[in-house]
């Protein structure tokens, strides 16, 4: 089963690597820049998982995963947060805006497939 | 590295200097003033999402520095510093700083330590820390094996089977929380998870649940027990429950070696699953963990992305000139592309243009339908070549950013407090002006702020204030763009200009000259008013290199200087040089243009106005100076020497030195817009030809480079006692 993911990021780089690792395990990816971005591309796809930036313009990742959250359909979405920051401070925070889990950048491509994999099936 | 991240690695450069760009506008707004959060988080975003890309691909010193800058910055974001003007001084030193170490990695090198050390020491200081590296760790990039060879769900019937003696044992003991629900994750993915790591047998304990009617999803009631063999190690397993962490009861234990209890509970308070209770393995078990109904008020009332919006609105109103922080839809193109459509455009103009000729040329009536049709097509084609030019250019901003770079480090290095304006940062110019533009304008720049601006203590004796001004601004003036860099300094000591130039020999002394051609004195090669050597002259480049250079573009520049107030220079530039504004001039039978922007003014010669000063030299007197004539019929070798240059018609060229010099031609035939079509590709350099043309008649005329022209031919004809006669043809006539 390919999964569909989103993937919203502000840093171009960050999209296109999403986007190579995400590819090479055949999983389907649509990109956004930012959360009110992400919140557009939300509408009109059903995605398994969705991995979220924190620091972005007009719209951060806890102010996506709010919005995404408050949608009905997208209550349990499974959505993992990308960040640089690892402390202990931003799993909490992460978790307290409905985040599923957190990947650290830079990330692993093996790790973050495995970890949507844990969350997504 | 792949050929992929080859190309994400090229990607990544260009968008830190993107970032690095709004970095730059960022701190710009911060010391303008501006405290508000979206402004700190923009320059904090830039360093973040550096980092972060340079960690991907192991550029350990960008990523050190960068954390060292985004930990102060965070301080800052968080309220627990402020940002004086020594810690934005700072700012811009990282700033710069991280454009070095960018392009450094770009370049496959490092910076020393010693460039780095003082900066990251004041950045330690800046917030009581010592440099950490925590999130550095090469720990997080080192990918860890993974055996894909697992079995699949139909291995399960085997599992009571014992693996090999040396495979490690689990016991694992996951009981979910209702958080762990709702926090979106899914216990059957982590078992999952953990079957693909080996031989595992997972029990389902549903004794507690109980019947539909007093079943409460808020209760804790499913536990799984799972007997794990693998050797992944203990670490890889506790990475499944990374994110469910807090959200269960979990424990993970190493089992004996014995190889045959494998069932056997270790923890006291399990109860043995009996078969009736445990659900049977997980291909067959509908482990559905009942929808839990997340509690929707909480979510439906949980407050909105607090400050983004707002802030973010207070920014766009700002001065960095209607920045706004939507990002602009991009699409990023090969040059190439663009080149070859820029070219097949220029085709297009000639084509057209040749139509129109032919169309006239055939005696059709204005009213035609066929000229009124060709009026629009000349409409649209001029249309498409405006938007095919307008993609080539790019807004100064990024050249202007580079600039307040040199303001601030030639600042330091004369120990004067200069700051700098900029206007007009959003004026578009072809691409490749923009690129020959740096080098010259960072010349201007640096004079403006070494001997434009006077010494703080003068300013204060002048009633001035202590910081010096130095303004760069750019804006579109008639077709052309015109950036000015101008000082409130003292402006041109003329007296001291032009003794210097006597010194120097460049001028005969006492030598009567207006204000404006003394000034002009300083773009004389060889010209230097600095009388003690500082930092930053000395370099060996003059204001002549900079005219020279602003030449090639096609551009002049000029000086105006107010004594006592300061100096201002400007640089007029074509907006592109794709295109070119020439006068079109026959000279004996073929016909040539010559760039507009040469040429000061045209005369038509009287009887007796030329004279002869050799036997190769003829000067006109232009006012009240001579002025070599060149012959250009001659000096390109398509005609013989005139008898006489009465009624001949002369383009008067001002050369980069202040020379002048006066071109006879046989007849302007026209003026326009010609397309540029470099002949280097096929011929090499040619001496005094800067280009080709194609006419719309379809002729091809050559485009002259009039003042490598006139510096080859005026040479020869100051040294006109050489022995040979004719000298002038030889060289450039092949």
């Amino acid at each position: 089963m390919s999964l569909e993911i989103l993937a919203v990021d502000d840093s171009r780089t960050m999209r296109d690597m999403l986007r190579l690792t995400l590819a090479d395990a055949g999983m389907t990816t649509h990109l956004a820049e930012d959360g009110e971005h992400g919140l557009e591309v939300l509408s009109g796809i059903t995605p398994d998982a969705i991995i979220t930036d924190i620091n972005m313009p007009r719209m951060d990742g806890f102010g996506f995963i709010n919005a995404v959250r408050a949608q009905e359909g997208y209550r349990n979405v499974p959505i993992l947060v990308l960040t640089t920051e690892s402390s202990a401070d931003l799993k909490t925070r992460a978790r307290e805006a409905g985040a599923t889990g957190w990947i650290v950048k830079p990330f692993d491509p093996e790790k973050l497939v495995r970890a949507l994999h844990m969350v997504a099936g | 590295m792949s050929d992929a991240m080859q190309e994400i690695r090229a990607s990544f450069f260009v968008e830190c200097e993107e970032l690095l760009e709004s970095l730059q506008d960022g701190l710009q707004a911060m010391q303008d003033g501006a405290t508000d959060t979206e402004t700190v988080n923009i320059v904090f975003r830039a360093v973040h999402s550096i980092k972060g890309g340079a960690g991907a691909f192991g550029l350990d010193q960008l990523v050190m520095f960068a954390h060292s800058f985004e930990t102060v910055m965070d301080e800052l974001r968080a309220g627990r510093i402020t940002a004086d003007d020594n810690l934005l001084a700072l700012f811009f030193q990282c700033g710069d700083l991280l454009l070095d170490l960018v392009r450094a990695a770009r370049d496959d090198t490092e910076l020393s330590e010693d460039q780095l050390a003082p900066v990251l020491k004041q950045l330690g200081e800046a917030v009581d820390l010592e440099p950490e590296d925590e999130e550095v760790d090469p720990a997080e990039f080192t990918p860890m094996a993974l055996s894909l060879d697992l079995p699949g769900l139909d291995d399960m019937a085997d599992l009571a089977e014992v693996g090999p003696p040396a495979t490690p044992r689990y016991h694992i003991r996951f009981s979910p929380q209702h958080d762990l629900y709702t926090s979106g994750n899914e216990p059957l993915f982590l078992l999952r998870a953990l079957r693909d790591f080996g031989q595992a047998q997972i029990t389902c304990v549903v004794g507690d649940v109980p019947l539909i009617d007093k079943y409460d999803q808020a209760q804790n009631l499913l536990t799984w027990n799972i007997e794990l063999e693998s050797d992944v190690g203990e670490d890889m397993i506790r990475e499944v429950f990374d994110f469910v962490d807090g959200l269960c009861k979990l424990s993970i234990e190493p089992m004996p070696q014995t190889g045959t209890d494998v069932l056997a509970p270790t923890l006291p308070d399990l109860d043995p699953p009996s078969a009736e209770d445990a659900l049977p393995p997980l291909d067959t078990a509908p482990v559905d963990p009942a929808e839990p109904d997340p509690p929707a008020p909480e979510a439906e009332t949980t407050e909105p992305a607090p400050p983004s919006k707002p802030a973010s609105a207070t920014t766009e109103s700002g001065k960095s000139g209607g920045n706004s922080t939507a990002p602009k839809p991009t699409v990023r193109v090969d040059l190439e592309r663009i080149d070859r459509l820029v070219n097949l455009v220029g085709e297009l103009v000639i084509n057209q243009s040749m139509l129109s000729q032919s169309v006239a040329l055939s005696g059709l009536s204005g009213n035609s339908q066929i000229a009124a049709g060709l009026d629009e097509f000349q409409q649209l084609t001029r249309d498409i070549q405006d938007s095919v030019m307008m993609i080539r250019a790019q807004p100064v901003k990024s050249l202007f950013q580079r600039m307040a770079r040199i303001v601030r480090e030639s600042a330091s290095d004369v120990g004067k407090t200069v700051r700098l304006r900029t206007e007009g940062e959003s004026t578009e110019i072809d691409k490749t002006v923009i690129e020959r533009l740096a080098d010259p304008l960072t010349h201007m720049i640096r004079n403006a702020v070494d001997h434009g601006l006077e010494s703080t203590e003068k300013r204060l004796e002048a009633g001035k204030p202590a910081e010096g001004r130095v303004n760069l601004t750019a804006s579109h003036r008639s077709g052309r763009v015109v950036i000015e860099v101008s000082d409130d300094g003292g402006g041109i000591n003329r007296p001291k200009v032009k003794s210097i130039a006597e010194e120097k020999g460049l001028i005969p002394p006492d030598q009567t000259m207006s204000d404006s051609d003394i000034d002009n004195l300083l773009f004389m090669p060889g010209f230097s008013t600095a009388s003690e050597i500082s930092n930053l002259s000395g370099r060996g480049v003059g204001m002549d290199v900079v005219k020279n250079a602003i030449s090639s573009l096609g551009g002049r520049i000029t000086i105006v200087s107010d004594p006592g107030k300061g100096t201002t220079f400007s640089i007029s530039l074509p907006l592109t040089l794709a295109v070119l504004d020439g006068m079109v001039v026959r000279v004996g039978t073929e016909t040539l243009v010559v760039p507009l922007s040469a040429i000061s003014e045209t005369l038509s010669l009287r009887a007796g106005d030329s004279r002869t000063l050799g036997p190769n030299t003829q000067v006109v007197p232009v006012r009240d100076s001579f002025v070599p004539l060149i012959d250009l019929g001659t000096e390109l070798g398509y005609i013989a020497p005139r008898e006489s240059y009465e009624g001949a018609i002369v383009l008067l060229i001002s050369q980069e030195n202040g020379d002048r010099a006066a071109m006879v031609v046989d007849a302007i035939e026209d003026q326009r817009q010609v397309v540029i079509k470099g002949l280097q590709d096929s011929y090499g350099h040619v001496p005094g030809v800067a280009a080709a043309t194609i006419l719309g008649d379809g002729q091809i005329a050559l485009i002259l480079d009039p003042i490598d022209l006139l510096t080859n031919a005026s040479g020869r004809s100051r040294t006109e006692t050489a022995p040979s006669a004719e000298p002038e043809t030889a060289e450039v006539h092949p």
